[in-house]
């Protein structure tokens, strides 16, 4: 059953995806500048110029420059990048595993982090504790990224020198990247796991299983918490696109390598291939959190599964 | 069986129950009626240790069951009660059960804790329980999930959980409230039968003043958290003595009663903040005196029944 109900899933993809290939196409050309500017040496010619945009088939219809494009992506070409002169895709595959490590570690933290910190707010009434937990939240809710990368830098780095400004050596520097991408994660799936969890508590079925005999640590794991990760799966699975949004200006603020920093590189040199694959890889990963989002969603709760498959 | 004398129960500073007394035997079914709000609920909890789950507590009185007050037995031993010795039914079946989990484990928890029994062991005894219940395919049953079956069938399984390690006492709260006409009676005739057959001592809390006189052996007639009234069933309806179990009576005649919308008495119970001082029931009791606005009536007891109103005789002498 689980598997109809993914497979649906996945036809169900199919239209979004071009719907989403034609924006990303289309945004492209919606920059300000022009890539051949940036190729051009000083004096060269408008012949020169013409031999260049015919060469990257500039002078084509959209339309027909889109079919090219999408034809090549099902084909795995991601053609050449105009600027940085190698194939697309080797560009994006020795930047890919940096962007994943970083939104890998960032993605546990914030949910480990995260469900731990909103279990505990949620069973332990204690008011000061309580209002700690609240000013997390809220704090993690609205500092941007950025700012506390650089704040983050400024104490750790610069003052401490415990880890590195910059760069992607080691696990040392990877640290106050995850800190900063996950931050925001962790009070998010806090606040979602502390609030499901006391919904869960004022369930009708709780008392019964207390009349069962049951103990409240029992009660808890097995009964409370998988209720309570259903809208924190849900969560997660936004967060995906979150994070890795988040992954575009930290890898850049932290200047390691990883897809983030590709994206912002090509957008300076308006490398339109480069920036259509580093979009379309995004993209695709948003799909696919929402994706798994959904089937683990239907795996764990059988009313889900019944409705809509 | 079990023996409740004086229980009262507060939430902070507000207290929506003092002065409950009542007990079961063995074979015994004790009614508890009373409109929607009068502290049966609260009864129930306080007796199967659960208040603190919605932050009340036992301010006084005794809960007896076999001879120990439980009101002073830690949660620890409590546990082993719970659903061992000690059953409970709620109100509503469509949210009883987790809807995450299937039938069958729900049900054999029970037999793991309370008969210490392993996993294959304990689903014999869920499916051996269902089938006594005449729950047709207990093994099919066992590998569903909450939402796909009915109200009524919900509400068996939630009786078989009660029923699994073969308790003494079982406290049914409202088991039919939520459930169709034809479908409560059938459980209301289900659950007589277990006292029957199995010796049970069953405390039925209901709005039915009908399903009363079909079942029980005894009664307590609850208002504003207060028991009124008390006694053996047929001395209870063949002369009520207090003015709200008059009332409560003389609603039956209007087909199927629910105490809930009782149109008999003016007016509706008091909510807890605005108890009125004296007897509880003064503002709407067709006798009330000045007396009844400033003390509290006391029990005047006749025969095995007792009434806490100051003029249960007069009561008495000319019913409603
Ligand atoms: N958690 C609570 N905090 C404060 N007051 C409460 C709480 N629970 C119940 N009460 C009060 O106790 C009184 C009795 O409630 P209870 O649920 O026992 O009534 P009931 O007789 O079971 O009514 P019903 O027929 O509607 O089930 C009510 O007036 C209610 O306001
Ligand atoms: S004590 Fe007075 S008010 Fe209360 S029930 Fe009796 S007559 Fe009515
Ligand atoms: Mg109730």
């Amino acid at each position: 059953m689980i598997l109809r109900y993914t497979f649906q899933r996945l036809l169900m993809l199919i239209p979004v995806s071009f719907s989403i290939s034609v924006v990303i196409f289309m945004i492209v050309y919606l920059l300000p500048g022009d890539p051949i500017d940036n190729l051009l040496r000083v004096g060269s010619s408008a012949e020169d110029r013409a031999e260049l945009v015919a060469r990257y088939g500039l002078d084509r219809s959209l339309f027909v420059q889109y079919f090219v494009w999408i034809g090549n992506m099902f084909r795995g070409e991601f053609g050449d990048a105009i600027v940085l002169r190698r194939p697309v895709a080797d560009l994006v595959a020795q930047n890919l595993p940096y962007s994943l490590t970083l939104g890998g570690l960032a993605f546990l933290f914030s949910s480990t982090v995260g469900m731990a910190l909103g279990t505990i707010s949620a069973i332990v009434r204690q008011p000061v504790l309580d209002r700690l937990m609240r000013g997390f939240i809220l704090l993690g809710s609205t500092v941007p990224g950025f700012w506390l990368a650089l704040l983050l830098i400024l104490f750790f780095s610069v003052n401490l020198g415990w880890f590195p400004v910059s760069g992607a050596g080691g696990w040392q520097a990877l640290v106050l990247p995850v800190l900063t991408i996950g931050f925001g994660g962790v009070a998010l799936v806090a606040r979602v796991t502390r609030v499901a969890l006391l919904d869960a508590q004022r369930e009708d079925f709780v008392t019964l299983l207390h009349a069962k005999g049951l103990s409240s640590g029992t009660i808890l794991f097995r009964h409370l918490m998988p209720h309570a990760l259903l809208p924190v799966v849900t969560i997660l699975a936004l967060r995906i696109g979150w994070i890795l949004g988040g992954a575009v200006t930290v890898e850049f603020v932290f200047g390691r390598p990883g897809l983030g920093s590709l994206l912002i590189r090509a957008l300076g040199q308006r490398d339109y291939p480069v920036v259509q694959a580093c979009l379309l890889m995004l993209a695709l990963a948003v799909m696919l959190g929402t994706l798994i989002g959904d089937v683990a969603q239907a795996a764990m709760d059988p009313r889900i599964r019944e409705k809509k498959s | 069986m079990l023996s409740v004398r004086d229980l009262g129960v507060a939430f902070g500073m507000v207290q929506p129950l003092s002065g409950v007394s009542f007990s079961v035997g063995k074979g015994e079914t004790l009614g508890i009626v009373g409109e929607s709000g009068s502290g049966k609920s609260l009864t129930a909890m306080s007796v199967m240790g659960l208040l603190p789950l919605s932050g009340g507590r036992i301010t006084g009185g005794t809960v007896e069951f076999d001879g120990q007050d439980l009101t002073k037995l830690p949660e620890r031993a409590y546990r082993k009660l719970r659903g061992g010795r000690i059953g409970l039914i709620t109100q509503n079946p469509m949210t009883s059960l987790d809807p995450l989990k299937k039938i069958g484990p729900q049900v054999d928890d029970v037999a793991k804790l309370h008969l210490g029994l392993d996993a294959a062991a304990a689903r014999a005894r869920t499916e051996e329980i269902l089938g006594t219940l005449r729950i047709p395919e207990p093994a099919l049953i066992c590998d569903r999930y909450p939402h796909q079956m009915s109200g009524g069938m919900k509400q068996r399984i939630v009786i078989a959980m009660a029923l699994t390690a073969d308790p003494d006492v079982l406290i049914a709260d409202e088991p039919t409230t939520a459930l169709d006409v034809t479908v409560q009676a059938q459980i209301i005739r289900l659950l007589d039968d277990l006292v029957k057959d199995r010796d049970l001592a069953l405390v039925l809390i209901t709005h039915d003043m009908s399903v009363v006189a079909q079942t029980c052996d005894k009664v307590v007639v609850m208002y504003a958290g207060r028991a009124v009234e008390h006694g053996p069933v047929e001395a209870i309806f063949d002369h009520p003595r207090h003015p709200y179990t008059q009332a409560l009576i003389g609603c039956i005649p209007r087909g199927l009663v629910e105490a809930k919308r009782l149109t008999g008495i003016e007016g509706t119970v008091p909510t807890v903040v605005n108890y009125p001082d004296g007897c509880p029931f003064h503002p709407r009791c067709p006798r009330a005196q000045a007396v009844c606005a400033t003390e509290p009536p006391a029990f005047s007891v006749a025969g095995d029944s007792a009434a806490a109103c100051h003029f249960a005789e007069v009561a008495h002498a000319e019913p409603a």
